[in-house]
């Protein structure tokens, strides 16, 4: 049992939860995931990392109420079943810091991509690189952790699509602008990578994806995760999550989300009915 | 008439397809006496050569002979760590089974039912309790499979402080996760995974070794490792359109529906639903995701490159997945998968198979039939072809691997001193006795080690 020490809404659609995992935190780094169960008989789910406390063994997450398992995660109040992890590759920066001290970067994030961000850019600014933010989301509302992030990037360019904080467009317009970046990390929803990724080919900017595709064990051993990089299948969950955007096959990812939608509807809809039973 | 061995009683076919409870239900003591009591009691014992650990088998069915179910246990046990499990899984037929001279002109002895009942006579009743004096050495464990499961209860039984990490939320490896509960009852495993812990082993699961601690860690901690993390990442054909939706490894077929429960109504983990599907493959784990899909009430096939008698599954499973309707389609293989604009699995492309020529001495390969190539029709694909090894645990360590990408072991100890493994990791995909054994055998070393 993982005690919870809060599990709070932070936006109209989005949970911040802290939790005693010393298990996961002494290793975890920037970029890696964990997979948690709610309950015994949950779904495990994959979940990147957004913040860890190293001293106190606490971890934090963000994540989206989606589908049934988010909502019964997003009501627990006491514990989780299982913690596990850290899982996958540390990003690619963070783990290379030296290669990159002279390299222009942006981070740019899409909604709740911006929680795996946050600790990437936290960890480059206690090395001494400062990196640029591009993030974007509906509406205002949806932006989350602005200060955090404010304190450990350079500069922070924010839009969303209804105009209401920042510019009124995509995170693809301001990048449209600014493109003189050496490497690019990309985060968020899978058409918003792949919208950048069609920017940065233009400009030939290396760019850097974190996949989160459906998962089951997270260690290697059931291949739902499996993606397709230059041609060749990869494992997202330890060949990744990160990959080369410019290799990623972003429509057969975009397709392989739907898996599971109608089975998913039909559990969310089950839950909800026994939540009214209540 | 003497000749006809003793049917182990079954769930009715009809009945079984509708459910996940075990299948075969195991002798009763009067069918126990009754097999028991064909034995010859050879003093040059075949069988005993055909177990791949060696289990004195005349000796504990001479103990059933009278009725001293508790003696017939701890012969076994001598030879054997999970006796529960393996008269369930291993591939009597093949092994003791094979060697009886029984077999020769009638039925061989059911040795494996016959274990079973001394495993499951002896799991009914309440254990003893074991004093073991600590000797002071630390052990731990990587995995939780049948390797790791039986080099920690030989170890603890020795006095060593024994700690498995296991990186999945529940322990038992393959035996939890991988074989269904109608084949192996969950509870067997529990039971086993009980007994290692009134024995003092601490099991952590949750724990990825390699990520959330390292083996150069483990060294530090602990006098010994073994390492037991089993087969590995699931292998597809290399075909195309096989990242079709629904195509998936068996692997996650049956972890979705064993470890996580997907067939149970409540389930919050969800299975693909569909009408048809094929299975890709002849060994255990096709059988496996074959029998389960068809308990979840969908058409099943399943495709094997070579012949009948070929298929290296158990011969019992075969059997039973025929009897429930599982349709063999021998001598073919998908070329292609065939999908929609949404990338769902619309059918797949196939082609016949054939033999080639006999060389001597070499197992017949086939060969492509030209001209042969059909489409058949499924909403579902699952591949079980096997593992390819999974080094996940090994990061950061420079552990001698060889050319396979399979652990390198010498008695059980690997490149790095104090750090031992066993199993499918060593061995590439192999049977739960031969885990087993290599778990009890690098328990040994290390214990010889110490001495
Ligand atoms: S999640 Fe199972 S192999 Fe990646």
């Amino acid at each position: 049992m993982y005690k919870i020490i809060y599990n709070k809404k932070i936006s109209e659609t989005s949970m911040e939860i802290a939790l005693e995992a010393r298990n996961i935190i002494d290793n975890a780094y920037p970029g890696q995931f964990v997979m948690i169960m709610t309950k015994e008989d949950s779904e495990r789910i994959p979940l990147t990392i957004y913040d860890y406390d190293k001293k106190k063994g606490i971890l934090y997450l963000i994540y989206q109420i989606l589908g049934a398992s988010t909502l019964e995660l997003s009501m627990e109040k006491d514990s989780l079943f299982s913690v596990s992890g850290p899982f996958g590759k540390i990003n690619e920066i963070c783990k290379n810091i030296d290669e990159y001290k002279n390299k222009k970067i942006v981070y740019v994030a899409g909604g709740v991509g911006i929680a795996p961000i946050y600790p990437q850019i936290k960890y480059l600014h206690d090395f001494g690189l400062s990196c640029d933010v591009i993030y974007g989301a509906r509406n205002a509302d949806l932006l989350l952790i602005k200060d955090k992030i404010e304190n450990v990037a350079h500069n922070v360019y924010y839009c969303t699509d209804d105009g209401s904080f920042g510019e009124q467009g995509f995170v693809t317009n301001i990048l449209e602008k600014k493109h003189d970046y050496d490497v690019v990390v990309a985060i968020g929803p899978v058409v918003m990578m792949k919208n950048v990724c069609d920017v940065t080919k233009k400009y030939q900017i290396p760019t850097i994806v974190s996949m989160n595709p459906i998962m089951v064990d997270g260690s290697g051993m059931c291949g739902a995760c499996r993606c397709i990089v230059d041609g060749k299948v990869k494992f997202a969950c330890i060949d990744g999550p990160e990959f080369d955007g410019h290799k990623i096959d972003f429509d057969l990812a975009l397709k392989r989300m739907n898996i599971y939608k109608k089975e998913e509807q039909k559990k969310l809809i089950a839950m909800q009915e026994s939540l009214e039973v209540k | 008439m003497e000749d006809k061995k003793t049917v182990m009683r079954m769930q009715d076919k009809d009945k079984r397809i509708k459910n996940f409870q075990e299948v075969e239900l195991g002798y009763n003591e009067e069918e126990a006496l009754r097999e028991a009591s064909r034995c010859l009691q050879c003093t040059n014992p075949r069988c005993v050569k055909g177990c791949p650990v060696n289990i004195m088998i005349p000796l504990f069915i001479k103990h059933i002979k009278e009725k001293e179910w508790e003696k017939a246990y701890q012969v076994i046990q001598e030879s054997s760590f999970l006796p529960a499990i393996c008269g369930r899984v291993c591939p009597q037929e093949m092994q003791c089974e094979k060697m009886c001279v029984k077999g020769f002109k009638g039925d061989a002895i059911s040795i494996g039912a016959l274990e079973r009942f001394v495993a499951d006579m002896h799991n009914s009743i309440e254990p003893k309790k074991e004093i073991i004096k600590n000797n002071g050495k630390k052990v731990a464990i990587v995995g939780s499979g049948p390797a790791g499961l039986s080099c920690a209860g030989i170890l603890a039984s020795n006095g060593f402080e024994v700690t498995i990490y296991e990186v999945l939320h529940r322990p038992g490896g393959v035996l939890t996760y991988g074989i269904p509960e109608f084949r192996l009852p969950k509870k067997i495993v529990e039971k086993e995974i009980e007994n290692l812990k009134r024995k003092k082993v601490e099991i952590k699961c949750d724990m990825p070794v390699g990520n959330a601690i390292t083996l150069s860690d483990l060294q530090k901690e602990y006098d010994y490792i073994f390492l037991g993390t089993g087969a590995g990442v699931p292998k597809f054909m290399g075909i195309p359109n096989e990242s079709a939706n629904e195509v998936f490894s068996a692997n996650e077929i049956l972890t979705r529906i064993n470890l996580m429960g997907a067939y149970q109504e409540n389930s919050k983990t969800p299975i693909k639903e569909a009408k048809t599907v094929y299975v890709i493959g002849g060994g255990n784990v096709a059988m496996d995701a074959a029998r389960s899909l068809k308990r979840l009430g969908m058409n099943v096939h399943l495709m094997y490159r070579r012949g009948k008698d070929e298929l290296p599954a158990r011969k019992v499973e075969v059997i039973h997945a025929l009897e429930e309707g599982i349709i063999f389609d021998l001598l073919q293989n998908p070329l292609e998968i065939l999908t929609d604009e949404n990338n769902s699995v619309t059918g797949m492309k196939v082609i016949n198979m054939e033999y080639q020529e006999e060389i001597v001495g070499q197992r017949r390969s086939v060969q492509e039939v030209k001209g042969t190539e059909h489409n058949v029709s499924c909403d579902m694909v699952v591949m079980a072809l096997g593992t390819n090894p999974n080094h996940e645990a090994l990061k950061m360590s420079d552990i001698k691997l060889d050319d396979r990408g399979l652990i390198m072991v010498d008695d059980g100890l690997t490149s790095i001193p104090n750090v031992y493994a066993g199993g499918d990791a060593v061995t590439g995909a192999a049977t739960v006795i031969l885990a087993m054994e290599a778990g009890k055998k690098a328990a040994y070393e290390i214990i010889k080690r110490c001495k």
